[in-house]
């Protein structure tokens, strides 16, 4: 496996071309990361979250926000028609205005991506697929591997892949690394091309922020396009802190290898007032560069409704209301 | 010596003064502006400060309303007449604190006063009984040229925006009470902005409410000017209804006829103010107009059989 990482990597490596050669190499590389200070993290994560953002300031992240949406529906009850509303929500956020600005992708699982590639047709509009038996990741490779296949020839631009958090806890990095690698394989399409891959960690079953740290540099080794908090499924999602921590962890990991890795929080996000402090976050923590729906996304449902009726006040003087925004 | 030890016998004692807060959700937080104003009496003495709420405290007291509105239009009228009922009882207990403060309010006499707090008491009472009545004066079964039963009953409308009482004999606190009970005997959920140089019964009433088995959120208290606070309800589209009872009535902004203007908007129901608010007397009997103002009628029309 060793030469997929250091292909992984490429001629840029920063010398960690040879840190997943073995279990007990990449044991020690991930282990000898610095130790998180939690205290420090969050109190700056809740400082990051104090900025008092008004006015035109106020109007360009939320347009920001919402072109930066992953506008997701992961219900076992997803129809096709809900789906293909959906699309009409991503393609149209706001009827009232047609300036308000499209989402960055529609995410939703491998049975519907058809259905979301035909309704999106003609837009830049991703479609983003979870994959390897989402969101609980309990499946043998060969079925994950095959989801992933499935998904990718269904036409889905992004993958989104869980990670085996039962085999991370358990100290086998090599096989979560090694599956990694095995799903981005499953990602390249026949003309040489490849569906993004994201890569969620499910923050909320890591324990510890040591984990958290460990797993992003897992993940960027293995080659993962993005790395994401959490799956919206179990109690504890998206948190300040946490999606700090990656975001630090994207930007040494940039300046160790030169390769920019994005991030995507998701779950609980439900404000526009969370949306900002993310926001305030990223430009703080990695800057200008990663702010663009390429690098940075939020997974979330219910938040563009909040960001619409937020635009709505700003371009109108009045405070908008449910009754003024689509049910989903 | 003997006079230290005297003086060691009868401390001082400090007066404890009451921090009077916003009531919202259930709960009581201070200003989202984190400011106070000074609320005097009748003759301009210092009486405590109030939280200067903002055109935000009433957008979250808004969104505390919406959220409460399922769950309260949702009981029976039974039983919201029995929590109004239950609310009655709580404002029995604390009679005299609320005869003081509107006898501050108002300058009027400790008597006048626990005669119009009594009186706010009966009334709430009133429109207690109104809960489980109202579908029979205001619905019914109609007559229809055609094999259906055809039946209309009301229903609440929704969020309504209180611009609670200003001026007139008994406003601050039987005209508060006229203004609220009967908005929630019907299943809606208020926001009240309370009267901006007498907010203390309102704020006291809030607390009235949370310790009775009214649900969070159902009636929303917020002190502050009324100019920053009714145009922010008038204007509001997750506001269904306006009772403008204390809005000034002369021209200009953030006059009655203004709110008016922005509640149409939205198509809300309101509540004009009284021409001469100073020349009412709120203890004359209400009538049902208040209690029918934010109703919705629902018609069903359902098939006799062959």
């Amino acid at each position: 496996m060793s030469t997929v990482a250091a292909n992984a990597l490429g001629a840029a490596g920063g010398g960690l071309q040879d840190v997943a050669a073995s279990e007990a190499s990449l044991r020690r590389f991930l282990h000898g990361l610095p130790g998180v200070d939690a205290v420090g993290l969050e109190a700056r994560a809740a400082s990051l979250g104090t900025r008092s953002i008004k006015t035109t300031a106020k109007a360009y992240a939320i347009d920001l926000a919402i072109s930066m949406i992953d506008l997701t529906t992961l219900e076992g009850a997803d129809t096709v028609g809900k789906v293909r509303a959906l699309c009409t929500k991503a393609r149209n956020p706001d009827p009232s205005d047609p300036g308000a600005p499209r989402v960055a992708a529609i995410c939703v699982y491998p049975d519907m991506v058809a259905t979301a590639k035909a309704a999106l047709e003609g837009t830049d509009i991703q479609v983003a697929s979870v994959a390897t038996a989402f969101p609980a990741g309990r499946a043998a490779l060969p079925v994950k591997l095959a989801d992933t296949a499935d998904a990718v020839a269904a036409g889905a631009d992004e993958i989104d892949m869980v990670i085996d958090r039962g085999a991370f806890l358990s100290g086998r990095y090599l096989d979560v690394f090694n599956e990694i690698v095995a799903v981005k394989e499953a990602c390249k399409r026949p003309d040489g091309t490849a569906a993004h891959l994201k890569v969620i960690f499910e923050t909320g079953e890591l324990q510890t922020y040591d984990n958290v740290r460990r797993a992003s540099w897992l993940a960027m080794l293995a080659g993962a396009d993005f790395i994401k908090t959490s799956t919206g499924k179990v109690a504890v999602n998206a948190t300040p802190p946490v999606t700090l921590l990656m975001l630090e962890a994207v930007r040494d990991f940039k300046a160790q290898t030169g390769i920019q890795v994005g991030v995507k929080p998701a779950g609980g996000i439900k404000t526009t007032k969370d949306a900002m402090k993310y926001l305030v976050m990223v430009n703080e923590t990695l800057g200008d560069d990663w702010l663009t729906p390429h690098w940075f996304r939020f997974g979330a449902s219910s938040l563009l409704n909040d960001l619409l009726m937020q635009r709505q006040k700003l371009t109108t003087g009045r405070y908008s209301g449910p009754d003024y925004v689509t049910v989903d | 010596m003997s006079d230290i030890a005297s003086r060691l016998d009868a401390p001082a004692r400090i007066q404890v003064s009451k921090t009077y807060k916003l009531y919202v959700g259930g709960k009581f937080p201070r200003s989202e502006s984190g400011r106070v104003y000074e609320v005097t009496d009748s003759k301009g003495q210092w009486l405590a400060n109030a939280p200067l709420g903002t055109r935000k405290d009433a957008r979250d007291a808004v969104v505390a309303a919406r959220a409460a509105v399922k769950g309260w239009s949702g009981t029976t009228a039974y039983n919201r007449g029995q929590v109004l009922y239950r609310v009655a009882e709580m404002l029995q207990g604390r009679r005299e604190q609320f005869a003081a403060e509107v006898a501050t309010a108002e300058g009027i006499s400790g008597k006048k006063a626990a005669a119009l707090v009594d009186a706010a008491i009966d009334r709430w009472v009133w429109y207690a009984g109104w809960t489980d009545k109202v579908a029979q004066i205001a619905g019914g079964a109609n007559p229809v040229a055609g094999p259906y039963f055809n039946l209309s009953t009301p229903e609440p409308s929704g969020v309504v925006g209180v611009v609670a009482p200003q001026s007139g004999y008994g406003f601050s606190f039987l005209g508060l009470v006229s203004a609220i009970a009967p908005v929630i005997a019907t299943g809606n959920t208020v926001v009240v902005a309370a009267a901006a140089d007498a907010p203390l019964p309102a704020l006291s009433l809030g607390e009235v409410l949370a310790t009775s088995d009214l649900p969070g959120g159902v009636v929303n208290v917020i002190s502050g000017r009324t100019a920053d606070i009714a145009p922010t309800l008038a204007s509001h589209q997750d506001v269904n209804g306006l009772d403008l009872s204390g809005a000034i009535a002369a021209e200009g902004p953030g006059s009655a006829t203004e709110l008016e203007a922005a509640a149409a908007d939205t198509l809300k129901r309101v509540i004009r103010p009284a021409l001469d608010q100073a020349a009412l007397d709120w203890t004359n009997a209400p009538g049902t107009e208040r209690l029918l103002s934010f109703l919705e009628t629902k018609t069903v029309w359902h098939p006799m059989g062959i």
